[in-house]
This record gives C-alpha cells, structure tokens and sequence, in this order.
C-alpha cells in the first residue's frame, strides 16, 4: 500500500512535512467527501487516492457517494451539461425528482463533518439537507463560467446555501453570494497513469498496442471529440510532415454523441491514407498504455478548443515532455509559453511550434525537464491534500 | 538581549477568487483603486511563492498580465520594475502601481486591451501558518534547519512577515540580532535582496552568510 511518506521521493523538498504538520492539526476532525459516484474521472479520480491518504495521515475521512434511479442520473447528466454552457431539455418535473432523489439520499447518508466537500452536479442539493454543525463546501470541478440560464437558475440557491465555493481557475467561477476559493486540480504521480516505467515496460505496452519506435512520434491523448480537435492535429502534423519523419498518434476515447462519432469516422478517412497516423480507441481505464504512450513520445500535443482545466497537459511534463497545447480552459496555467512548451491558437500555431521544437532537440529536453519541475511545485497530489487540509484549518478555525 | 528559540513556520497559501478583473488598461486602473489591500499583496508579493521556481520574467502579476495578454511591452516594463519590497505599505505600492499605469494610459490615444488573451482575474489570498521541526537555539542548528526546511517557510519569514505582518527587518534578521546578538550579521541578511530572484537562491544566501559567520567564529 502507498503511504505519504513514497511521495517524499517526488514531491518538492519539505512538502511532505507541511502535509504531516497539517494533519496533525486535523486529528479527530471529521472530513466527509460527497460525489455522485466512486469510478470515471474527474472528482472520483482524484478522491480514488487522495481518501486513503487522508485516512493514513489520522484524518477521519469519509467519502460518500449518492444513489439513484434512471431519472434521477438522466437529469443530473443533463443538468451538468447545461452548467457547462450546453443547451439542454431541463423540465421541472425532472429537477423536482433529482431534488427529491437527494431528499431520500440525505435520509440514508451520514451528513455531519467538520467539513463536508460536495463534488460537482449530482450530490448539489444535498445542502438543502445540512446539518446545524459543520461548514459545507460546493467543489465545482468544471468550467460554470457560461451556464445555460435554466440550469443556473436552478442551481444557484442551492449554490448560495453552502459556506464557500472552489473552482479550479478564477475563469471557471460565477458571481456568487459566497466566498470563491481556487484549487487547481493535480496529478497522482505514484497511479498507474503517472507512475514511473522501465523502457523494457514502455516497449512491451506499445509493441502490444502496435505503435512502432521506428522515428520520433507527437502524440495527442483525449476524447474523439470536437472540442479536442484532433482533426486540427492531424492537419498540423501534416504541416509538419512536409520537413520531418514523424508519426502521429492519436489515443482516445469514443463517445456515443454524434459528433464523436462523426469526428471519429473522419480520423479513420485520415488513417486510412497515411500509415504514419495510428489512430488507438482505447477503454477509460487505459491508464498504464497511456503512461508508456506519453514517455514515449517526442512531443506531446493537446490542441483542444475547449477545455476544462485539462490535466493531460500536466500528466505529459510530469513525464518531460514539452507540450503543444490550444488556449483553451487549463492550459495556458499548466504550460509556460517559451518555458514548458507553447499554447497556440491555431493549426498553422501548433505545427510552427512543432517544427520549431523538431528542429532544436536541445529545446524539447529543456523544455521537458522545466515541464517536470513545474508539475512538481504546482500539480502533484501532495499539493492537492495541502490544500484541502489548509482550507479545513482556515474554515474551522 | 532575550534568548528566544527560532521556531520555522512555513505557510500554505488559500487562494480566493474575486468579483473583479479587467480586459483592458482602463479596467486594470480602476480596479486596481477598487480591490483589497490583500489582493495587491497576492498579485506583488504573492508572485514570489507561485512563479519563481521556473521564471523570474516579470516580478508580479500585473506586468505579467500585461505583457503575456495584452502584448503592451512598455507599460509590462513599468510595471515589472516596481519592487514591492520598496514600499513601506501596500498603499504606498497600490498607488504607485496606479500612478504607473495612468501615466501610460494619457499618452495614448486608444487604451490596450486584450484580443486574443484572458481576462486579468483579481484574487487574494489567506495564508495558513504551517510549524515546522524542532526550534533552533543556536546559529548551527538555525543553519541546518534552513538548508531542509520547506520553501515556503523561506517566503513567510522574509516576505510575508516584512509585508504584511509589519516585521520590516525579516524573521530571520530580527532573530540573530536580538536572540544571538550577532547584529552585523542581521544587517547582511537584512539587505539580501529578495526582488527578482528565487526562494531557493534566497536560501542559498542566508546560509552563505551564516556559513562564513560560523567560519568565523571557529577560526
């Protein structure tokens, strides 16, 4: 089992001992999490190891999650992609029942903690349920910066009901009735994801995944969708084809929504013409081929249009790669223009930087190591459990 | 003279977003008059903590802003000159933040704004004070304790407690001078200068202070 004192080894000097002087000060306070469930990204990846963590450190964490029926994740799903700026069907009926489905969830869940997180969408309402003791707090893992009016409408009383709010950039946060605090998301740098591997390992991963070492590749990790745009990548790296060898690899997931599949159909079209563009559609849990993916890249890219904060940026330096990456959500705060790679606006920005980055080798391992160094100071976990814990101290106190 | 032990505390700073930001020059002047004391704290001194490890380019966030988002390099060069540590109160820095930027702006005919950048987004924070290790009674172990403590204790007792807690001499000064009655040595580590540098090469000049002060009292 991996206990706080591994990351020692990781994390910057002296971090580990800030996280045990402020556990200390935690003892024998209650810290309840509140997410809509244990798997999938998002809340649940970083709870998965951050629970366990706290629980080491002699902290009485708890982590609940709320139940429902069909309706109730139906409305809740809808409900978060219209707080997220999409335009969706949002009917009283549904919202009362998603009220009504947390009514029955705080009848069967234990609510009192010195301080309760309430992660995203599904568990919101629950705050109508709050005990008289513990100071609860709205965790917003998402850009709520452009939410559909319906759904903000909605949400917002409830939003107001809570002590404090934390979202992930100042960007993502709406004026609210409440103190706003910011906590950037982090990387686990000990999971399978993150982890450290053997080059035997990274060859055998991606023999198996049928990606040839034969010359240097860029790589783009994320969903087939619109708003990653690997279409743009494949049209830069074309660009970027002209001058060097270099294959293009593109991993992710697929989606059932119509404009994954139609933008998946046409990376197929492109694959199909260029046996340099392998294109892997591989499960969510494809952690460990994704790890060995992104060391053995030459240069990582993450060209998305829209974003959350987007952590495979920060997964890709932890790993010393310079990234490429679009100006979208997280990525100008994760990547240092000139210093860890370049944001770009553009296909003809991404392939410029791509070149530029081709044809002066001694940049990518600089640019590569400072990339590493930067996650180390300001995305590891073990920067995540500070603040969490700062912020149980300061609103406790 | 009063011997008190050195006790490190290092800090953890909670970041809180506000209702303010500027997408133009104008905006950056107006709400710059409008914000907390604090959040000017955040944006100069604050700087040190969250940007230093990797690039020393601008020395606060407003020149950064400025010349990352509005690309306006000459009022970035103005605003980046600006020592926080020059100023006896973060009035006295608001207003010449202000001043700097309001000269800029009447000598142009339109006001730079952003095009294709980010908002500049206000925040402040509050700093939650972290104790660390064992207290130091001596100047040997004060130098051990130095070269492995967290950098953040580095920054709280040469920057948070000469800014915003009023102790204008730095913790570390204070302490030699009045604990250990060294008070040449206190000057020296009182004028390290701590503008446009890193946390970890402010270290790496107090325990070359202290190392020669030990040389010395050994030879």
């Amino acid at each position: 089992m991996i206990t706080i004192e591994d990351y020692r080894r990781v994390a910057p000097p002296g971090a580990v001992d800030i996280v045990l002087r402020l556990a200390e000060r935690m003892r024998g306070r209650r810290f309840l999490h509140l997410s809509g469930g244990r798997f999938g990204g998002g809340a649940a990846e970083i709870l998965q190891p951050l629970v366990p963590m706290l629980t080491d450190l002699g902290v009485d964490a708890a982590w609940e999650i709320t139940g429902g029926d069909p309706g109730f994740y139906a409305t809740t799903t809808a409900l978060r992609a219209a707080l997220g700026g999409a335009e969706r069907l949002l009917t009283d009926e549904a919202l009362d029942h998603y009220v009504e489905m947390n009514r029955l969830n705080a009848k069967k869940l234990a609510l009192e903690a010195d301080l309760v997180l309430v992660h995203d969408v599904q568990p919101a309402t629950l705050v109508g349920h709050r005990p008289a003791q513990g100071r609860w707090v709205w965790r917003c893992h998402f850009d709520c910066s452009r939410p559909s009016r319906r759904a903000w409408t909605f949400l917002r009383p409830y939003v107001n009901q809570f002590d404090a709010a934390i979202f992930s950039l100042p960007k993502f946060a709406r004026r609210l009735g409440i103190p706003k605090y910011v906590i950037a998301p982090s990387i686990d740098p000990l999971s399978e994801k993150n982890r450290e591997l053997s080059s035997r390992e990274v060859t055998q991963i991606l023999r198996a995944l049928g990606v040839a070492q034969d010359k240097p590749f860029l790589l783009q990790v994320g969903p087939f969708t619109p708003a990653e745009d690997p279409l743009g990548v494949v049209n830069a790296y074309r660009l970027v084809r002209k001058y060097y060898n270099v294959r293009l690899v593109l991993a992710g997931t697929v989606d059932s929504e119509r404009e994954s599949v139609e933008t998946l159909a046409e990376l197929r079209e492109a694959a199909q013409h260029d046996p340099d563009i392998v294109l892997l559609e591989l499960p969510p849990d494809a952690h460990l081929q994704i790890n060995a993916l992104q060391r053995a890249a030459t240069i990582v890219v993450q060209k998305s249009v829209d974003e959350g904060f987007g952590l495979g940026a920060a997964e890709a330096m932890w790993k010393g790669k310079p990234v490429v990456g679009g100006s979208a959500g997280g990525l100008p705060q994760q990547i240092i223009y000139d210093v860890t790679g370049y944001t770009v606006h553009s296909v003809e920005g991404a392939a410029f930087r791509l070149r530029h980055l081709l044809n002066n080798p001694e940049l990518i391992a600089r640019m590569g190591a400072a990339g590493r160094e930067h996650v180390r100071r300001s995305f590891l976990i073990t920067r995540h459990l500070t603040d969490y814990m700062a912020l149980l101290i300061h609103l406790t106190r | 003279m009063t011997m008190e032990p050195f006790r490190f505390i290092g800090c953890v700073e909670l970041r809180q977003a506000l209702d303010h930001r500027a997408t133009d020059e104008r905006e950056l002047l107006d709400r710059l008059e409008d914000v907390p004391a604090g959040s000017i704290f955040y944006h100069t001194h604050g700087y040190f903590l969250r940007h230093r490890p990797i690039t020393t380019a601008y020395g606060n966030d407003f020149a950064s802003w400025v010349a990352s988002q509005v690309r306006d390099q000459v009022l970035a060069e103005r605003l980046a000159v600006i020592n926080p540590f020059e100023f006896a109160t973060l009035e006295d820095l608001r207003e010449e933040l202000m001043s700097s930027v309001h000269d800029h702006l009447i000598r142009l005919s339109t006001v730079p704004r952003v095009e294709f950048g980010e908002a500049f987004y206000f925040q402040q924070s509050h700093i939650v004070e972290v104790p660390l290790g064992p207290a130091a009674t001596t100047l040997a172990e004060f130098r051990d304790a130095l070269a492995a403590v967290d950098t953040s204790a580095i920054y709280f007792h040469m920057v948070e407690a000469r800014a915003r807690l009023g102790r204008r001499s730095g913790d570390f000064a204070e302490w030699i001078r009045n604990s250990l009655g060294l008070p040449a040595l206190a000057e020296r580590i009182e004028r390290i200068d701590a503008y446009m540098t890193s946390l970890e090469r402010v270290r790496a000049r107090v325990l070359a202070l202290v190392d020669s002060a030990l040389e010395g009292a050994a030879a």
